[in-house]
């Protein structure tokens, strides 16, 4: 009798557990709901707001403002811009991310030297950078719109294969690559889920959440900068700022994702 | 001088449903800087809500208060038009006054 009971024990148990292994993790609904509470406010909004007074207003050496800036649907329309970068920009020759192309704006339009821009594309919460105010800007305005990145041009083609390569290289001391943690399903690290970007469903849930503000650095991090971020985790030197490798990076995400909608600068723990 | 605030005002029913963004460091004076000096506290200490005229909320707050800070206010008895006016005051005696219309 007692032995019949260890095989009924046995045998529930071999039911029950991959059953149970299917419902949520409960940590996972624990941080969902964190996210949820946080809801629609979002500091970003004082970035944004900053930022749209930066594009409207004469700076640089050649004293202009970016409102002539075109940043892919002709000069001057920020709107549903940022849902169709990177791109290839006939007059740059070469494929860019937003921030690369605002940048460039304020390079060619501004007369901003490229020195000064790449002092200090990152801020610090105390005292964002002009990027971050300017990038935050721009992406909000394609809030709610679907992401749609141009995927014709050879350049844009080339872009992808560039990323999907160095997104699978594997270098550094610990012999990472991005695909390490990016490249398989149900990874996490602490207890961050890590997305596939190899999968389109996990790269268009993960690219339409950048740029953030993370509430524990109470600042808005950029894409080149998350970017930059992987590669340090990867123990690899940090990428030059607005470098081919880095746009090409993104570009692969942004592509393996399109089709999702762009929900704005979202807000993160 | 401060930023702006973002405020938000919503009327549900008989409700109107208020958020505030308010962007400050928000120091506790606990933090050090890189040369390892403390950094001085620089926090809003006190804030009212206006609603039609009427004060609604009148309250202190700390330093346990995140850097740009959102409050959230659900008020009874509002209309539409109603001017929500908020104001805060920091230890440092900078102050900001933003409204919005009840919509």
């Amino acid at each position: 009798m007692k032995y019949r009971i260890a095989v009924l024990a046995a045998l529930t148990a071999a039911w029950t557990g991959p059953v149970l292994a299917q419902a949520k993790d409960p940590t996972i609904a624990g941080i969902e709901k964190y996210r949820e509470m946080l809801g629609d406010d979002n500091p970003a909004e004082l970035y944004e707001a900053r930022g749209e007074q930066l594009w409207k207003k004469k700076a640089g050496p050649k004293n202009a403002s970016l409102e002539q800036c075109d940043l892919g649907l002709g000069p001057g329309v920020v709107k549903g811009a940022y849902v169709q970068t990177p791109r290839y920009y006939a007059d740059a020759d070469r494929v860019m991310d937003m921030e690369t192309r605002i940048n460039w704006c304020r390079m060619n339009l501004q007369g901003v030297s490229e020195a000064d821009i790449r002092k200090r594309p990152f801020g610090s919460a105390d005292k964002p950078s002009e990027i971050e105010d300017l990038l935050t800007y721009v992406v909000t305005a394609s809030k709610g719109m679907k992401m749609n990145v141009p995927t014709d041009h050879p350049k844009e083609r080339e872009a992808f294969q560039l990323g999907q390569a160095v997104f699978h290289m594997r270098a550094g001391p610990y012999d990472f690559s991005c695909a390490t943690c990016h490249g398989e399903d149900n990874l996490r690290i602490r207890l961050q889920e890590l997305p596939n970007l190899t999968k389109a469903e996990d790269a268009k849930r993960a690219y339409v959440g950048w740029p953030a503000y993370r509430v524990s650095t109470s600042r808005v991090h950029t894409m080149q900068w998350r970017i930059n971020d992987c590669f340090r985790q990867q123990r690899l030197p940090e990428p030059r700022y607005m470098s081919e490798a880095v746009n090409a990076v993104i570009t692969y995400m942004a592509q393996t994702g399109n089709g999702a909608e762009y929900k704005g600068p979202a807000l993160k723990r | 001088m401060a930023d702006p605030m973002k405020i938000r005002a919503q009327l549900k029913g008989d409700i109107a449903e208020i958020r505030v963004l308010m962007g400050h460091a928000m120091e506790t004076g606990q933090r050090k800087d890189a040369a390892g000096k403390a950094i001085p506290p620089h926090f809003i200490q006190s804030m009212t809500v206006e609603v039609g005229g009427k004060k609604v909320v009148d309250g202190q707050i700390g330093t346990s208060v995140s850097r740009n800070p959102v409050f959230g206010f659900k008020v009874k008895g509002a209309k539409v038009g109603d001017k929500v006016v908020v104001s805060w005051v920091d230890n440092k005696g900078d102050k900001r006054t933003d409204q919005v219309a009840v919509a």
